[in-house]
């Protein structure tokens, strides 16, 4: 089933927290939302699912109204950022309960019933869980179970608002190989919000990412982060090292200095030339567009990060570097930044 | 009044609170010697004029007690007061379930005024309580001549006094279910109509079931200060016999007539009620603490 929005607007007082948000969302894909805290994933997921109404816009599934029919009848599988699981009720009850509420013509026989719930509590692998209460698991599983619930109902429509969230780090990374998978076996259009841009990446064919109200950028995985389209993408995607610079006549300054750089037409005015610590080199202050002092250098493993504070237009700016490891630096010496990929965006975006 | 105030436990529900483990800090005398006080007072203040109930009941002999409560005015003020307060509560309970659902679950202008609303009874003496009613819907009040020619009778009459017991006893449900329905929030029930299911099975499958030991345990309270009420009903039972009295005005009745042993087996009647209420109680709270 596909899912179209378009042009949805959602107020809460005098907030926007939707801002003429459009998405379109092809069938059997599975999209991830993406985006800082606050920034409206839950709110347009929540409109999506029918529990809230947007202001202005539409949305569509298959392209027929979906605002013209309730929550009930959208047919949406919902996984809520906290579970909301039926805390008087056992696993299999919850599970169960999307088919005991249907009743008349609709209505399942309890032989049905237990069949489809086995199935399901097989599929996401807590099937010796079924006589617990939710108060009696642990999240992961207490996740696998809002999972099993939303899929009773054989939701054409998976909605998962940060199903990981409260998560440890080696539990997230499995669950997430096992959503792609799952997502793969059954016919269903998966949404799934977060703010862990790995997760994003890893798990999803395509990523939206959003920021305060506003769809930023979608694309793919790779699109997004090898090509961000405005600064925001570039900063909340990856790692971002920002080097504050001005556009003069077309040309890029850092303070007085002309710099062999291009401006990559970016409008006159303060400008931030953002780059992936790793496009950037070290080389003699001299000779780099940009020097600074070595605050600290650490080590991780593999990695090392400096942090280098530069000159900038309103007092010093320190930034932090990836520094190979064959690579000298002393702390508190003077050091040359060379970006050798990088993107320019007014300073104010 | 004297007598009539040994009625069951009539104080507002306290939100029942699990305790972290008590940390002593002072010497082994000092608390005993506070625990002495305390139990000391308790037994003076309660325990002693519960035990008297009884020993006045019974001074007179088995026989006088039965007696006294077979007495057919007797046996009318207990149905009188089963009938009262079986109505409230179930009036209460319906109110207070809607009345704490709306506030829970949903926005609204007027909310904060509501809840003050439901506390007013609280803070209102229930004489003034009753006499509002009387002043309403009395011969002299407000829409008094109205009801008379149309003989429909409120006050010294059923209605008056239901309309008295459920005005005096309606914050008892709402005040327990509240804070626990806010707490719960609104997550269930989402989940609940997104998996498909209506409002109203939605109500009765997950909203109910998650408060229904505090529900209990409000409708408790609430029939024990409906059977106990002793001020409001006063003013608009007008005191028929055999017709509008309820057990509290019985009693005071039997007392004041110098019938001291019929006035403490009815009395008696209701102090039992105040325990089993009690009893009924802490094991609630015990449930109530552990689904907590
Ligand atoms: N019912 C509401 N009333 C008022 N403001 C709200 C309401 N729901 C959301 N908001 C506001 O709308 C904005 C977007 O909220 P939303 O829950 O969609 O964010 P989010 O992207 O899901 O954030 P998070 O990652 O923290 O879950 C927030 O600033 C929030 O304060
Ligand atoms: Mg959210």
């Amino acid at each position: 089933m596909t899912i179209d929005v378009v042009g949805v607007s959602k107020r809460f007082k005098s907030f926007n927290a939707l801002d003429n948000v459009s998405l379109h969302v092809r069938s059997g894909e599975l999209v991830a939302l993406l985006g800082p805290s606050g920034s409206g994933k839950t709110t347009l997921l929540r409109i999506i699912a029918g529990l809230d109404w947007p202001d202005a816009g539409e949305v569509r599934f298959d392209g027929e109204d979906a605002l013209a029919r309730t929550v009930r009848d959208r047919n949406v599988g919902f996984v809520f950022q906290h579970y909301a699981l039926f805390r008087h009720l056992s696993v299999f009850e919850n599970v169960a309960f999307g088919l005991r509420v249907r009743t008349g013509k609709d209505k399942v026989p309890d032989a049905a019933i237990r069949a489809r719930v086995s199935e399901l509590l097989e599929l996401v692998q807590i099937d010796w869980l079924a006589d617990r209460y939710p108060g009696q698991l642990s999240g992961g599983q207490r996740q696998r179970v809002a999972l099993a619930r939303a899929l009773a109902i054989s939701p054409r429509v998976l909605l998962l608002d940060e199903p990981f969230g409260a998560l440890d780090a080696k539990v997230r990374k499995e669950l997430r190989r096992w959503l792609r998978h799952l997502h793969e076996e059954l016919p269903v259009t998966s949404l799934l919000v977060t703010h862990d841009q790995e997760e994003a990446l890893e798990l999803a064919d395509r990523v939206v990412v959003m920021g305060h109200g506003r769809i930023e950028q979608v694309g793919t995985p790779a699109e997004v982060y090898e090509n961000p389209a405005t600064a925001f993408v570039h900063d909340f995607i990856g790692e971002t090292l920002a080097l504050p610079a001005e556009v003069r006549a077309g040309r890029l300054y850092a303070g007085d200095r002309p710099l062999a750089l291009d401006s990559q037409g970016t409008a006159d005015g303060p400008a931030r030339l953002l780059a992936r610590p790793h496009d950037v080199d070290f080389a003699d202050p001299g000779d780099a567009p940009f020097a600074g002092r070595v605050l600290a250098v650490r080590t991780f493993g593999p990695v090392r990060r400096a942090d280098i504070e530069i000159a900038g237009r309103d007092g010093p700016v320190v930034v932090e570097a990836a520094v190979p490891l064959q690579q000298d630096l002393a702390t508190g010496g003077l050091i040359g930044l060379l970006p050798r990929k990088y993107r320019v965006f007014a300073a104010s975006a | 009044m004297s007598v009539a105030e040994i009625a069951p436990p009539a104080t507002a529900p306290a939100r029942v609170i699990r305790q972290a483990p008590p940390v002593h800090t002072e010497p082994p005398a000092v608390r005993i010697a506070i625990i002495t006080v305390a139990l000391v007072f308790l037994g003076l203040v309660i325990g002693l004029p519960l035990v008297s109930v009884f020993v006045q009941a019974f001074a007179k002999g088995w026989q006088t007690y039965v007696a006294a409560l077979v007495d057919p005015d007797a046996l009318a003020a207990i149905r009188l007061t089963l009938i009262v307060a079986a109505i409230s509560v179930g009036l209460n309970l319906v109110f207070g379930l809607v009345a704490s659902w709306a506030i829970a679950k949903f926005e609204f202008t007027g909310k904060s005024f509501l809840i003050t609303l439901i506390d007013l009874p609280f803070s209102v003496s229930p004489v003034v309580a009753g006499l509002v009613f009387v002043l309403l819907f009395g011969s002299q009040g407000l829409i008094g001549p109205f009801l008379q020619a149309n003989d429909i009778k409120i006050v010294f009459a059923l209605p008056g006094i239901v309309l008295a017991t459920v005005f005096v006893t309606f914050p008892f449900v709402a005040r327990e279910l509240i804070p626990l329905m806010q707490e719960q929030g609104t997550s269930e029930e989402e989940a609940a109509i997104s998996l498909g299911a209506s409002g109203l099975s939605t109500f009765f499958r997950v909203t109910l079931p998650n408060v229904k030991w505090a529900l209990l345990y409000g409708v408790l309270l609430c029939n024990a200060r409906a059977m106990g009420e002793f001020g409001a009903v006063s003013v608009v039972s007008g005191h028929i016999r055999g017709l509008t009295n309820t057990m509290p005005l019985q009693i005071e009745i039997l007392y004041n007539e110098y019938q001291f042993a019929a006035s403490f087996a009815v009395a008696s009647l209701l102090a039992l009620l105040a325990l089993v209420t009690l009893c009924a109680k802490t094991i609630l709270e015990k449930r109530l603490t552990r689904e907590h």
